[in-house]
């Protein structure tokens, strides 16, 4: 309990995730503090949104928000288990269980709420459980382990989380809900009745309009809840998800000014009736609500920060519009989705087979959104909540905003947002803020990133905010360039026609040519990559050498010790015995770190510059080629073992897994390339998430394109069925070839499907009916690269000055002493610049050939 | 990190001039490393126009502290030559030394002379 004549003692009592905001906001604002913290949990503050990611494997300290060193070095004081039982207003003191005391200046309840259990004869059995604290889950993980069936009371926003939490625990899982439809406060009932329908289909048996009426012992099961209308559902456990009540017996106690059905009232500074007590989140009343969300509870605490600290932010309510994913089904809500304003007209679209429900929400007037529900696809949400907050004027036909998509739905402009739209939600920067930012001298994307900071939190406003500075630059007649770079002023797509037409060979040809300056490290790889695309000339050639990035000139990717990783090509993933040998000798040999990819391949890593020819020496010999770990070109070609050996296969997916990327090794591309093959459609190899997806039909292939995992996951387009392995060639042929002359620098497939202009269809135009008359050249150069290919680890290792170039000094044969290693688990990892500085980094001496 | 100080290329009265390897060991447009009484140093050849100039700055990456300088791309801004740091891609000029994205990081910046084939570096 230290504190300070010149500080302010602030504790704070309950550490969810809205208290721990407050305490990150106040150390962020560098207040002249004394913070203490008061957690009735064993655990600090944890993220309740994503409880039900610890039933997938999340674990607490996945979940965890801070721990006790980040408190320790903010200075802020914490004590876990510490349950307030007391508060003595007039010596601004707390109590606690343990009898402990702590004093205060100012006050702030962060206490949360629990979950409200209805008053059902037998709720309190042993099975009967709740779900919000992580010791909720580990208590329904531990029922769970005896269970085979479980239920959930509760059909709202919370129950349906706990339900998908219930069936990952591998339960037969039930919903039952009192009011007839779920998620009465979010959907209508529609909406409601599609979710019912997707949420069945998943396995989830939902009941509605079930009161349940007591729980009594089972028959089949340990549990038999009996419901009004007399029907009964046998049940090994019960979870209760039936709302939640604000935990305020603390301020009932200290006599604050509660609501008439709970909550400890606040104002718009999130004061309490006591001046030096404030309350945020799911325990303060503002307006006669509780806001059951952490965005408003954010913003309270926010608020409160601000008031402490002299600053003027007020809370005057929030939106409370939502957008998530239930058990894999998407589900929107904005403002007024039960068309409770007056006059308020809607659009709606259903489409049952698909189980997709949209309803628009418009003003009497048809000018304004009032709000939307949708259930199966939210992807127009953002573009509805746009026109929501910020009073947008809808266009002349409403419904085009939610009909799917016939071409023509009008894209919102950025000249159509006003200054007060939010195109930062985590940093809340406004269009305002950006257009002064732009008035001020900024003139790039970036300036404004730094001046606003802007798209710097979860980077999903990017493209919004690169709209939005573009336009307003286009205004003030800036032009905003599309230059690649200060030294080239074409784009990637412009300088690949360039080399191609004037058969340009070399970058300083191009350079002289058409650039300026000695390049950087945008345009050189950019290049080197075009001219290995045109060409597929030995990438160390030494006119190319310099152009590389040092991934591709060491033929390795460079980890953060100044080491290399060591990745051998093993196509489609199969491996023989002896090769997986060799890879462990030599492993084992230089001590390198071990461990296999997500790609069905083997990474090395540790390796010094000078031992890579070596071990590529011994890799080549056992018959190993490169595997392109370090370039932008294809990756793997992963594969499921197919009709050889699975009894569901229906074609040999390893053996044209081997044949692609056989093929295709080699081929530089803008950007990363991922290929997989399925022998059925159980889609074990995943193909559906990456650029090129092949899954085997009883009549042959279906070929899909331009999917992603990784950042931004994108599911791939079926492109064509039932292909002949040839066709099957042919059209990839075609589709990459295409890629590689089209896309920008660094643009996955992904990113360039979604910016080709007329989409899949006009890929499919291009690809299976020769739409430019290209085909032929497409697989002529195609042809030219495959024919062209060379393991460019042996072309490396057979040349003597080539290898040159792989030692660290041009003057020594010492090697980095630098470079340290410790042991973990029984393999090598770079020692920490502590470890090294404490002198526990082991040296690992190499012998020099 | 070290502060940013001028460590500008110029030798003085005391300067000691190591021979490290010779012409033929550099490559044009492209870095080696030498090792000078356990400092490591990068070398960068950049021809332009026909014309050749040699630099020479310290390996030591001093916000990704590993010694792989030299295994960077170079380029320029603005006609000032740079190499990009191979992991974090922060920029140091050549003739100074000094990091253009942080105004308190630079690398130790060494003079250079050719006599003949032979190379050689003030340190």
């Amino acid at each position: 309990m230290t504190s300070s004549d010149s500080k302010t003692r602030i504790v704070v009592v309950g550490n969810g995730m809205v208290g721990h905001h407050f305490v990150e906001q106040l150390h962020n604002s560098d207040a002249n503090a004394d913070i203490t913290v008061l957690c009735g949990e064993s655990r600090l503050a944890y993220d309740r949104v994503y409880l039900s990611s610890y039933f997938s494997g999340a674990s607490a300290d996945d979940l965890a928000l801070t721990t006790p060193a980040q408190y320790a070095s903010w200075g802020v004081n914490v004590v876990t288990n510490a349950i307030v039982t007391d508060i003595d207003r007039e010596n601004k003191t707390v109590v606690t269980t343990e009898g402990q005391k702590f004093d205060y200046d100012k006050l702030v309840l962060a206490t949360g709420s629990y979950p409200f259990v209805p008053p059902i004869k037998g709720n309190d059995q042993e099975h009967c459980l709740v779900y919000r604290t992580i010791d909720d889950l580990l208590a329904i993980e531990a029922s769970a382990s005896v269970s085979k069936v479980g239920v959930v009371v509760g059909g709202g926003l919370l129950g349906l989380e706990a339900a998908n939490a219930l069936k990952q625990a591998g339960l037969d899982t039930h919903v039952v809900e009192f009011a007839p439809q779920l998620m009465a406060v979010q959907l209508d009932t529609t909406g409601g009745d599609v979710l019912k329908q997707k949420i069945s289909s998943l396995g989830v048996t939902v009941h509605t309009q079930k009161a349940t009426q007591s729980i009594e012992a089972g028959d089949s099961c340990r549990y038999k809840m009996v419901f009004a209308d007399g029907s009964e559902l046998e049940t090994d456990m019960i979870l209760f998800s039936a709302g939640i009540r604000p935990s305020d017996q603390l301020g009932k106690k200290a006599a604050l000014t509660l609501g008439e059905r709970g909550g400890i009232a606040i104002d718009n500074h999130c004061l309490t009736s006591d001046p030096n007590i404030y309350a945020i989140g799911e325990c303060a009343l503002w307006d006669n609500k509780i806001f059951g969300l952490v965005a408003p509870g954010y913003t309270m605490a926010r608020t409160a920060v601000s008031h402490l600290t002299g600053g003027d932010s007020v809370f005057t309510g929030a939106d409370m519009s939502t957008k998530l994913k239930l058990m894999g089904v998407e589900v929107g809500s904005i403002g007024d989705a039960h068309e409770r304003t007056e006059g308020a007209l809607s659009y709606t679209y259903l489409n049952q087979p698909e189980g997709v429900y949209k309803k628009l929400v418009v003003d009497s007037e048809q000018k304004r959104v009032l709000g939307a529900v949708l259930v199966g696809d939210t992807s127009d949400y953002d573009t509805l909540l746009q026109y929501a907050l910020n009073d947008i004027a809808l266009p002349e036909f409403p419904e085009s905003l939610i009909l799917p998509s016939s071409g023509d739905a009008p894209a919102l402009g950025a000249d159509a947002l006003p200054d007060t739209a939010s195109i930062c939600s985590c940093l809340n920067v406004t269009k305002g803020d950006i257009v002064s930012a732009i008035d001020g001298g900024c003139c790039s994307v970036a300036d404004v990133k730094g001046e606003t900071k802007a798209s710097t939190g979860c980077g999903g406003c990017a493209a919004l905010l690169k709209n939005v500075v573009d336009a307003e630059l286009e205004k003030r007649g800036v032009e905003v360039s599309k230059a690649i770079c200060e030294h080239f002023n074409y784009t990637r797509q412009e300088l690949f026609h360039i080399v191609k037409v004037n058969g340009i060979r070399t970058f300083d040809e191009l350079l002289e040519a058409h650039g300026e300056g000695l390049g950087c490290e945008i345009c050189k790889p950019a290049i080197g990559s075009i001219l290995a695309s045109v060409y597929n000339d030995y990438i160390l050639k030494e006119s190319h050498l310099p152009l590389q990035d040092t991934n591709d000139i060491y033929l390795g990717n460079m980890q953060k010790d100044g080491t290399y990783s060591v990745v051998p090509r093993v196509p489609g993933g199969e491996i023989t015995p002896e090769k997986l040998i060799l890879l462990g000798e030599v492993a084992k040999e230089y001590q390198l770190y071990t461990k296999i990819t997500g790609g069905q391949r083997i990474d090395l890593f540790g390796a010094r510059v000078e031992q890579l020819p070596d071990i590529w020496q011994k890799l080549v010999e056992g018959g190993f080629e490169t595997g392109h770990a370090y370039a932008k070109a294809l990756r793997t070609v992963k594969s499921c073992v197919g009709s050889t050996w699975c009894r569901y296969g229906v074609q040999d997916s390893v053996g044209t897994a081997i044949d692609l990327e056989n093929r295709y090794k080699g081929l530089r591309a803008p950007h990363k390339i991922k290929f997989a093959v399925s022998g059925c459609t159980r889609e074990c190899a995943e193909a559906q998430s990456k650029d090129i997806g092949v899954i085997a039909t009883e009549q042959g292939w279906n070929l899909y394109v331009c999917g992603n995992g990784g950042m931004k996951p994108r599911h791939a387009d079926l492109f064509a069925t039932d292909l002949d392995t040839q066709t099957l060639i042919k059209y990839i042929d075609r589709v990459l070839m295409f890629y590689v002359k089209t896309a920008d620098r660094l643009q996955r497939t992904s990113v360039w499907m979604d910016n080709l202009e007329g989409g899949l269809a006009y890929l499919q135009d291009v690809v299976i009916n020769d739409a430019l008359g290209i085909n032929g050249e497409l697989e002529a150069q195609m042809d030219a690269v495959v024919d062209a290919y060379q393991c460019e680890w042996k072309t490396t290792i057979e040349d003597p000055q080539s290898r040159k170039r792989f030692r660290q000094f041009v003057n020594s044969t010492e090697t980095d002493t630098n470079i340290q290693f410790v042991s973990e688990r029984g393999q090598v990892r770079p020692a920490t610049v502590a470890e090294k500085a404490a002198g526990v980094g082991q040296f690992i001496p190499v012998s020099m050939v | 990190m070290t502060a940013a100080q001028d460590f500008s290329a110029m030798p003085t009265e005391d300067t000691v001039w190591h021979c490290v390897c010779t012409t033929g060991d550099l490559v044009t447009n492209s870095g080696v490393c030498a090792l000078i009484e356990n400092e490591q140093v990068a070398i960068f050849q950049i021809k332009m126009n026909g014309e050749s100039q040699i630099y020479a700055i310290s390996n030591f990456d001093p916000i990704g502290n590993a010694n792989v300088l030299y295994r960077g791309l170079l380029g320029s801004i603005g006609g000032a030559p740079v190499v990009a740091s191979p992991l974090y891609k922060e920029h140091y000029f050549l003739e100074t030394g000094l990091c253009k994205e942080h105004d308190d990081v630079a690398v130790k910046a060494f003079p250079v002379k050719v006599d003949g084939d032979q190379v050689y570096i003030a340190y």
